[in-house]
């Protein structure tokens, strides 16, 4: 199987070594160090895609990151990645390409139609047709625009391959090794910066592979090689090839992406496939070359057509012909190098030339080796659907929108050059506002708002001497400001051809009565009528007609559209092109997978895990977990074919009947110490606390600034002046946050010191009548009874040898106690209650049977706390002292806060005592009136109450204590149910709260 | 992401810091007397204004502390940061 466009020796790929792969179901090969698009175009492939809006055949343009057309679905070491780019995704064994945005093939695609019709899809259409009936959009208009837009297809497989993040700090970022990223990052490196220096490509070199110039007598690729490697020698620089730097962010913040493995065909499993790196420089040097821009003429994207400077590369770098007839067409002396590189190889080109016949070394060169140059000439319109046959050429008039003559030559391949647009998307990224430059009618960076220092083309400057001087000067000066040396080098001799003055030439007229269509963006099938059209249309700011016409937009980012579009509109409002301006470059510059961007944290890596002491018990007893933030709970421990409701019922009754132990590590804990600490506490909880004795503890309350309750909890006076503070496992941080925040800017005064030690204390707490007597036993020593150790007690005593603190609270409303140990003793201190409680009947419980507990016996916690309610809505407006000042105290005052007919916590049972009702339901007077149906409440918190063997609710209504004894509905629209409700108190058990005190 | 001067643990990255709003606000006094719009401007009245402000961070994965931070809310740019207790100008 030979290979109709490879040349016999030309280009850097291996050729020992054949990689075969498919496209569209066919096999083919090419060699190691191919992308997909060169293999294919030595294949003679070039009809790869069709256009996305027109479904135009679509092929080649470009041989890097400017490629807009050839975006391929690829599968490859076990993923589906679509909008892989053809001319950057290199070569490996068994890939599989298949072309997008097609059906049922490339060849025949049936979406072509529109190209027929394009009549009616100007610029705007979607927004002008799929108006009306507004019924018709979610079943009709999206599912089709869906169906029509969209590309490639997302794979809905897991991803299996890791992915890395990587945080860096260096001296100096250099953005791409052409030769003023070389230069720029020697230099630095000389001086003892630290060096980093990225290249998105494979090879280093950048233009340096493909012109033809040499450097100290090295040709330029020689060269390139002989910097690389001695940077790659050096401990203070990094050398990273295909990695792209693709966003400039906030205080010299860059991010790079580097694709590690894609290339590789067998990798260590412990390789990641692609890493984000997020690197801080101190300085920047953006050495990111510059994109070629096409001139605009008739059918410019049938396939076969190319930017000149990609012919040159796929014949210098892949050794592959684009085709064997060339037509080059250009404004500018660059394109004569492509010419020159056909003629190399044995193949003739025309060259089409749009200015005056003159004289430059390089057209010196050309006309010396007999090629066929037409000067005042042009392509007019390319023929031929799925690949060029040949062109309508034009000599153009002196006024150059006319013609002279026109006439039409075979070609199977255009090659065009617009001259060079200098990649600006990562200075305008870092807020440098841009400048245009006159002389080569393009976009380069201005006044810095960050420390970025842009180099070489990407700074306008073309040629390869003042690329180099640039960036062995830059580099020099940038890193020696940070390293304090400053080693000299000499910039070495170099040998180029200049280049004379290009044509600001951009557009081809077109003859009376002919109007193919003409691109500018590629990529996103934005026509010159298009932009006339939003113009005709009002639309007068560019980022508006970006937005209606699409120019610009997408993966493509108007790489080689961007000047072409400008200088239409500049054109038809007859303004200068910096008076239009440019629009928002953003990032990514090109796309980077997803699964790079989320790294390594998916599945269990994507919070961390937080595991009591007692977890591995739970495990083992067939605990099921439930997450409570990053803390895995047990919900309930499941015996035989319990389901959830039936396991739960079980705990909770066991505990209103016996005893039951519940692990309560999770609760937030705060130590607060000093001799403030009791006013401190008087200020943060609503109630009072400078009384409280040594050994008792207290439930608190405290509020946010705007009178809401933020959270509840115990604190424990343990000693004169050292409390233990509790918190929701919820509000943990927050609390800490927010006592951190008044003790170090409101009340530095204060002598207080608070900590976390959530993470130092194992709990248990033990609940249900016989708990009394457990403890008994675990503390045999102890007095535990109700005059030793009263409801709000504390005592400290040995665990079985181990210290440990006993306090006398309840949040399931049962004679309750909960012990703390050192979170070491925890597992011990959980299977001694195991043991010693089996005579009592004691069980484990979890959160359902915990919230069941709560619930019914009316006590409040997140659902309830919600952000939305103050102490009165939640009927602890007891907790609210009269007589002093705390945090929010002022806001309880406010007229809303104080109206009769405020919300109000209630309970809700179902009429039938049967029907659970759903959490979120909303309480409704009439369950059939017109919607909006006014809301009365919301239900809160919902369980099957163990005590009364049927359901109840707490719910949140308004002026709800006077609704007491009323019937509603609980309407859930989501769950499709509606339950008749009677109102009843929130508290459902034991009212008086006899039980806690017994 | 922004890097972030702590006045105790020097230049660190945006992700190691919560963000705690305006720095200029004062709180009353506990136990002042204070008519119901002092109040309601304290708890809800925020300026926003573009260009700068200082503002409040902490330190919360690392030394704790709360600080000071002058930004320019349009360009991100900071200008000074300081303890809590410093003043800025």
């Amino acid at each position: 199987m030979s290979q109709p466009f490879r040349l016999n020796k030309e280009g850097l790929i291996n050729r020992n070594k054949k990689i075969s792969f498919t496209f569209n179901g066919k096999k083919l090969f090419g060699y190691e160090g191919d992308t997909i698009a060169s293999a294919l175009i030595a294949n003679g492939i070039h009809l790869v895609g069709r256009s996305f809006k027109y479904h135009r055949p679509r092929g080649f343009f470009g041989a890097g990151v400017e490629e807009p057309n050839a975006k391929l679905q690829v599968e490859f070491n076990g993923h589906s990645e679509p909008n892989v780019n053809a001319t950057e995704m290199e070569l490996v064994e068994g890939l599989s390409a298949t072309s997008q945005n097609c059906w049922p093939s490339v060849n025949f695609d049936v979406g072509a139609i529109n190209n027929f019709l394009k009549m009616f899809f100007p610029a705007g259409f979607y927004y002008k047709t799929f108006m009306w009936p507004k019924s018709f959009w979610y079943k009709i208009y999206e599912p089709f625009i869906r169906k029509a837009a969209g590309l490639g297809v997302a794979s809905i497989e897991k991803d299996k391959e890791r992915y890395e993040h990587k945080f860096e700090y260096c001296d100096l970022l250099v953005t791409g090794s052409g030769p003023s990223g070389l230069a720029s990052a020697y230099a630095a490196a000389k001086n003892g910066a630290k060096v980093i220096l990225a290249e998105d490509k494979p090879r280093f070199g950048g233009t340096l592979l493909t012109d033809d110039v040499s450097i100290d007598n090295l040709s330029g690729k020689d060269w390139a090689e002989k910097i690389i490697s001695e940077l790659k020698s050096m401990p203070n620089v990094t050398v990273k090839n295909r990695s792209q730097v693709f966003g400039y962010y906030d205080h010299n913040m860059l991010v790079m992406f580097e694709r590690v493995s894609d290339h590789l065909e067998k990798k260590s499993k412990f390789i990641p496939r692609q890493r984000l790196w997020y690197i801080r420089a101190k300085e920047t040097i953006l050495s990111t070359g510059s994109i070629e821009r096409p001139i605009v003429f008739g059918n410019n994207d049938t396939p076969g057509i190319f930017l000149s400077a990609a012919a040159k590369e796929y014949m210098k770098v892949y050794g592959v012909l684009v085709g064997k007839k060339p037509l080059i067409f250009t404004n500018n002396d660059s394109a004569y190098e492509t010419a020159l590189e056909f003629k190399k190889n044995n193949v003739e080109p025309i060259i089409l030339d749009t200015r005056e016949e003159h004289s430059s070394e390089l057209i010196d060169e050309a006309k010396s080796k007999g090629i066929d140059i037409r000067f005042t000439h042009g392509v007019i319109v390319a023929n031929g659907y799925k690949k060029v046959k040949s062109a309508k050429i034009g000599k153009l008039n002196k006024d150059k929108n006319s013609f002279e003559k026109i006439e039409t030559i075979e070609c199977d391949c255009i090659c065009v050059s617009g001259f060079w647009t200098p990649s600006v998307h990562l200075a305008s990224q870092s807020g440098n506002k841009l400048k245009y430059e006159e002389k080569i009618d393009a976009f380069i960076p201005d006044k810095k708002k960050q420390h970025e220092t842009s180099v070489g083309a990407a700074n306008g400057s073309f040629t390869l001497e003042e690329s180099l001087k640039h960036g062995f000067e830059n580099g020099s000066n940038l890193s020696a400001k940070i390293t304090e040396t400053k080693t000299e080098i000499s910039i070495p001799n170099v040998n180029e051809k200049k280049y004379g003055a290009h044509d600001k030439f951009w557009c081809m007229p077109l003859p009376k009565n002919e109007n193919p269509k003409r691109f500018v963006d590629f990529q996103n099938d934005v026509s010159v009528s298009d932009i006339e059209i939003a113009l005709r249309e009002g639309y007068r700011s560019i980022e508006h007609v970006k937005r209606y016409t699409t120019l610009g937009m997408a993966t493509d980012q108007g790489r080689t559209s961007n000047l072409n579009g400008l200088q239409l509109v500049s054109n038809i409002e007859n303004k200068i092109v910096p008076e239009v301006g440019h629009t928002t470059f953003r990032p990514p510059f090109t796309p980077i997978t997803i699964g790079t961007i989320v790294g390594r944290e998916v599945g269990m890596e994507y919070m961390p895990t937080r595991k009591t002491p007692m977890h591995e018990w739970h495990e083992k007893n067939n605990a099921v977990f439930v997450d409570a933030g990053v803390w895995k709970r047990p919900r309930y421990y499941k015996q035989g074919s319990e389901t959830l409701f039936e396991a739960s019922k079980r705990e909770a009754k066991n505990v209103r009947e016996n005893v039951g132990i519940c692990d309560v590590t999770t609760l937030g804990k705060i130590d607060i110490k000093g001799p403030d600490a009791a006013e401190f506490l008087n200020r943060v909880y609503t109630n009072a606390w400078m009384k409280l004795p040594v050994g008792k503890a207290r439930y608190g309350l405290m509020l946010r600034e705007d009178g809401i309750v933020m959270d509840d909890g115990t604190t424990t006076r343990i000693s004169e002046n050292h409390y233990h503070m509790t918190t929701t496992t919820a509000q943990a941080a927050n609390v800490l946050s927010h006592l951190e925040y008044y003790l170090q800017i409101v009340w530095p005064e204060l002598n207080v010191n608070v900590v976390s030690t959530t993470e130092q204390w194992a709990g248990a707490a033990i609940a249900g009548p016989k708990s009394r007597e457990m403890l008994s036993k675990l503390y045999p020593d102890l007095d535990v009874s109700n005059e030793a150790l009263p409801f709000m007690g504390y005592k400290e005593a040995e665990f079985f040898g181990v210290p440990s603190r006993i306090f006398r609270i309840s949040f399931s409303g049962e004679l309750a106690y909960e012990i703390n140990v050192k979170s070491d003793h925890g597992m011990f201190m959980w299977e001694k209650m195991m043991e010693v409680g089996k005579e009592f009947g004691n069980q484990p419980y979890g959160t359902e049977a915990l919230s069941t507990l709560r619930i019914e016996m009316g006590h409040v916690a997140g659902p309830e706390l919600d952000g939305r309610t103050i102490p009165s809505d939640v009927s602890l407006n007891g907790l609210v002292s009269k007589k002093k000042d705390f945090i929010g105290k002022n806001s309880l005052g406010r007229e809303a806060f104080n109206v009769e007919s405020r919300q109000k916590i209630v309970g809700l049972i179902p009429i039938d005592r049967k029907s659970s009702i759903p959490e979120g339901s909303h309480i409704v007077q009439d369950q059939n009136a017109k919607l909006p149906n006014p809301k009365l409440g919301h239900v809160s918190s919902s369980c099957w109450s163990v005590e009364n063997n049927n359901p109840f609710s707490l719910a949140i209504m308004k002026d709800g204590k006077n609704m007491i004894g009323k019937k509603f509905f609980a309407v859930s629209p989501l769950k499709n149910k509606s339950i008749e409700v009677e109102v009843i108190s929130s508290h459902y058990v034991d009212p008086e709260g006899k039980r806690v005190r017994s | 992401m922004l890097y972030i001067k702590c006045p105790y643990c020097g230049l660190r990255a945006q992700k190691e810091f919560s963000y705690g709003g305006d720095a200029t606000v004062k709180r009353p006094n506990i136990n002042e007397e204070i008519s119901s719009e002092d109040w309601d401007n304290f708890v809800y009245m925020r300026k926003s204004p573009r260009g700068k402000h200082i503002e409040l961070w902490q330190h919360i994965a690392g030394c704790r502390q709360w600080i000071k931070v002058q930004r320019d809310t349009a360009t991100h740019e900071i200008f000074q940061t300081a303890k809590v207790t410093e003043e800025i100008r």
